[in-house]
């Protein structure tokens, strides 16, 4: 496995952190990745629920580094425009938010620009599919999330993260939302991809899964694949969205178990 | 009765609502290095009130009026996690204000030692952005926001440079190639923040968003290890007589200058477990 290369920009100034190398090989012949992951292997998931007391439901998910907090006030009455409300489901309204220390040069604004706005967008997608709003007509339900700490997936991460915080807020769901992200490299299709290998040029795919059934919720790709490869590639995805909705469930259990024995059940 | 009656009859008797005394602080966790992007890092949890800051170190220009000093910029993002009216730019007017205090207390030359951030004078200095960001609100965020403050400066490792001449005249930075060969900052002198709060006849330390709500004014008041108010200010909308205001000072000073000692002693003991020490975070 080869060694990476950071090139760290400090000020106006570029240095060279660690010694150089030939070039940055995302997948060795051995079938090692640059952390040192098989092909279909994901990062370690790790998860907390009822981290707050003040909001309704909140969670902490870890992915290998990339951390998330995600919060859920709701459902209550329709903020702000009246326009909004529905007569027939609750509104869902998300917002994607990354701590100014979360990447590894400064982010100068947490929200507001178009990447985290987009992100908004598809997490309230999302939510939308799997959420069933038809049970709050005329209220809103607000999924707010936190990247604490961006090592790429942090669309997956935050999904993953927010299905435990709408649970935690006991909103009633179809189905677990799980999501991973794939690449592909070699003619091979890369898992739960970190930030070395988002920007090492792999073509990637989003996608959020509501596992039981098998349906897709949000499909994103913006890179090059040919066609052939494309179903090899949502092959991989939903396998990985399973492999993560067994760890939530689990997660889940575990949270459930904890509380009852608290509360003398 | 209203809630105002009987916060203020329980404080005659110097008894809280959750059975403190008035200068009792509720329970704080603190726990550094939370976050592995940033060079210093801390967590700071106060009773419901959550707060976490992120130390960045990166080299820029010395501010024209002093030169031989580097700097810290402060950023607070009150985030929409705390309370659904931060989304979007709600979050922004609390969060102006809570820096702008920042900056008053611990850009100094008597809180942290700026020339030491110096790498040469008028050309490089190193420029510590410290991030705060607000998890959950319950109350006395000045104390949170200071104590997390001083434990992530504890923290915070800065790595050491080589200043060396390359071919054309000009200075050139070398980072050092070690992680482990970095600088620390000197903490003793950072001051911790108290707010007291003026509910009745008496003034109460530590006051959560309940009793905030009964109080007419607060008192801020940062006050380092020797028990020095460096910087005072009166927030809220209600006044206050000279003779509250020098009683509060009194009760602050004593108030602050115990913090000091504890919380020093936590971070020394958390630092010396090094390597071993189980990184809890928000999984705990």
């Amino acid at each position: 496995m080869g060694n990476v290369v950071q090139r760290q920009t400090r000020g106006a100034l570029r240095f060279e952190v660690c010694g150089n190398m030939a070039g940055l090989e995302l997948l060795s012949d051995q079938g090692y990745r640059l952390d040192g992951r098989k092909a279909s292997e994901l990062r370690k998931v790790q998860a907390r629920m009822g981290v707050f007391a003040q909001a309704d439901g909140s969670a902490y998910l870890e992915q290998g580094n990339t951390k998330a907090l995600a919060v859920v006030y709701g459902p209550h009455e329709v903020r702000g425009l009246r326009s909004r409300i529905r007569h027939d489901r609750a509104v869902i309204n998300c917002q994607y938010s990354m701590a100014t220390f979360s990447t590894a040069e400064r982010k100068r604004r947490p929200h507001g620009d178009r990447k985290s706005t987009e992100m908004s967008l598809h997490l309230k997608q999302t939510f939308e599919a799997a959420v069933m709003t038809q049970l709050y007509p005329r209220s809103q339900i607000d999924i707010y999330v936190k990247i604490l700490q961006s090592d790429g997936g942090n669309y997956s991460v935050c999904v993953n993260a927010a299905t435990l915080a709408v649970i935690d807020a006991g909103i009633p769901m179809r189905d677990y939302v799980c999501a991973c992200t794939v690449g592909f490299v070699d003619e091979t299709p890369l898992t739960d991809l970190c930030h070395a290998e988002e920007s090492g040029g792999v073509s990637s795919l989003a996608l959020a899964l509501l596992p039981r059934g098998g349906q897709i919720a949000l499909l994103q790709m913006d890179a090059r694949l040919h066609q052939d490869h494309l179903e090899s590639l949502i092959e991989a995805a939903m396998t990985a969205c399973k492999g993560v909705s067994k760890v939530l469930d689990e997660v889940v259990r575990q949270h459930l178990q904890e509380v009852s024995v608290l509360s003398g059940e | 009765m209203p809630l105002i009656t009987i916060v203020c009859h329980g404080l005659e008797d110097d008894l809280r609502v959750d059975g403190r005394g008035c200068e009792d602080y509720r329970h704080m966790e603190i726990e550094t290095d939370v976050v592995s992007n940033t060079d210093g890092s801390a967590k700071v949890t106060l009773g419901h009130t959550a707060v976490l800051v992120g130390i960045k170190a990166d080299i820029g220009k010395p501010r024209p009026m002093v030169p031989n000093e580097g700097y810290l910029e402060f950023f607070v993002d009150c985030s929409a996690n705390a309370t659904p009216e931060f989304e979007g730019r709600g979050g922004e007017e609390l969060g102006t204000e809570l820096s702008n205090t920042l900056y008053k207390v611990f850009n100094n030359k008597h809180s942290v030692d700026l020339k030491g951030l110096c790498i040469s004078a008028g050309e490089h200095c190193w420029v510590l952005y410290v991030d705060v960001l607000l998890l959950q609100c319950d109350g006395n965020l000045y104390d949170a926001i200071s104590v997390a403050i001083k434990a992530a400066l504890f923290n915070t490792k800065i790595p050491r440079v080589h200043i060396s001449a390359d071919e054309e005249g000009g200075k050139e930075i070398e980072l050092s190639d070690d992680p482990y060969d970095c600088m620390r900052l000197n903490v003793e002198n950072v001051p911790c923040i108290v707010t007291l709060c003026k509910v009745g006849h008496r003034h109460v330390v530590d006051a959560t968003l309940q009793e905030k709500a009964c109080s007419v004014a607060s008192l801020i008041i940062s006050v380092t290890h020797k028990g020095t108010v460096t910087c005072t200010r009166k927030v809220g909308g209600g006044s206050l007589d000279p003779e509250s205001i020098f009683e509060m000072t009194k009760a602050g000073k004593r108030v602050g200058k115990a913090l000091h000692a504890p919380l020093m002693k936590l971070l020394q003991q958390e630092e010396s477990l090094g390597k071993t020490r189980q990184k809890v975070g928000f999984l705990g």
